[in-house]
């Protein structure tokens, strides 16, 4: 059994309205030095299938390739 | 001629159309999400609402549901399909239309009556002139049109885009008109052939001039009068 992280990301040009708002709202806040601010997802996953199986799970339910990316870890046995 | 309206766990406008439908002289029946049998309906329609809670992605677990793999079937073989609002994230996911809804620009769940301007299409549910601006409303959270240049040019070229959102006198403002940010004020787009159709927007609420208005008959009564064309 090993433990997979998944982040789920907008693909570049692809406007993050949430993403946006956080970065206009650490700005409000005084963090000046704010570039960029991107919102997504994290998924943990806990099986038994390989990284491949994984990357499979992304492609047909987990992300959307139209508009995202994603980046898949192993972290460790479960 | 019978819709057959496909309820999910979560859809929540299905009594509206299949309400509509009705109201217009038309059979419909509920389709359930969990059988893999269209039965005999001639039309299928996916409602609004917010099937498995919107998670991962609105549409992408309902996409996988039984009942689409008879839907995707139906509608390679030319059936008419229409998907309004959480029915159009769901052929979006299902890859039945391309592109894909991101979340509104302004991060706010939008509700408010529309003007659309009609666009010269191939779409089977609608053969209204192009130009024409129909008033109906929106409701969603997530209707921000996405897709990419390539797909872009090809829905236009290809006479898919079919419906705009635009101001009241049918002009496109600068800088968009769509109140989501949606790719060029992109409200509804159909498949190649047509017989596949998803919007945002949801006419089934203004059938009857109780509610508003009677712009959204036109979807239903079309792609009656094409069945029966076709029927001869």
């Amino acid at each position: 059994m090993a433990r997979y992280e998944v982040f789920v990301t907008y693909k570049q040009g692809i406007f993050d309205p949430p993403g946006a708002t956080a970065e206009r709202a650490l700005r409000n806040l005084g963090y000046e030095g704010v570039e960029s601010v991107k919102i997504g997802k994290y998924i943990r996953i806990e099986t038994a299938g390989g990284i491949e199986t994984v990357r499979e799970m992304c492609e047909k339910l987990l992300a959307n390739p139209v508009i995202e990316d994603y980046r898949i870890e192993q972290v460790g046995e479960a | 001629m019978r819709f057959g309206v496909v309820v999910f766990p979560g859809s929540n406008c299905e009594q509206d159309v299949v309400h509509a439908i009705e109201h217009l002289g038309f059979a419909a029946e509920y389709l359930w999400h969990g059988d893999m049998d269209l039965g005999d309906v001639d039309a299928v329609v996916l409602p609004g609402g917010f099937s498995y809670g919107d998670y991962i992605r609105c549409g992408a677990v309902a996409r996988f549901s039984p009942i689409m793999a008879e839907v995707s079937r139906f509608a390679e073989r030319g059936g008419p399909v229409m998907g309004i609002c959480n029915g159009f994230q769901i052929l979006a996911e299902a890859h039945l239309l391309p592109g894909a809804m991101l979340r509104n620009t302004g991060l706010k769940f939008i509700c408010h009556a529309q003007p659309l301007r009609v666009e010269e299409s191939v779409c089977h549910w609608l053969d209204l002139p192009a130009g024409i601006v129909l008033d109906v409303p929106v409701n969603h959270n997530e209707g921000n049109y996405y897709c990419d240049a390539e797909t872009l040019a090809r829905l236009h070229a290809g006479g898919q885009v079919v419906l705009r959102y635009c101001e009241p006198d049918g002009s496109l403002a600068v800088g968009g008109s769509a109140p989501n940010g949606a790719l060029d004020d992109i409200a509804g787009i159909c498949n190649e052939r047509g017989n596949v159709f998803g919007l945002m927007p949801h006419p089934e609420r203004v059938v009857d001039p109780v509610t508003g208005g009677t712009d959204g008959a036109a979807f239903f009564t079309t792609i009656v009068r094409r069945l029966a064309e076709v029927a001869g």
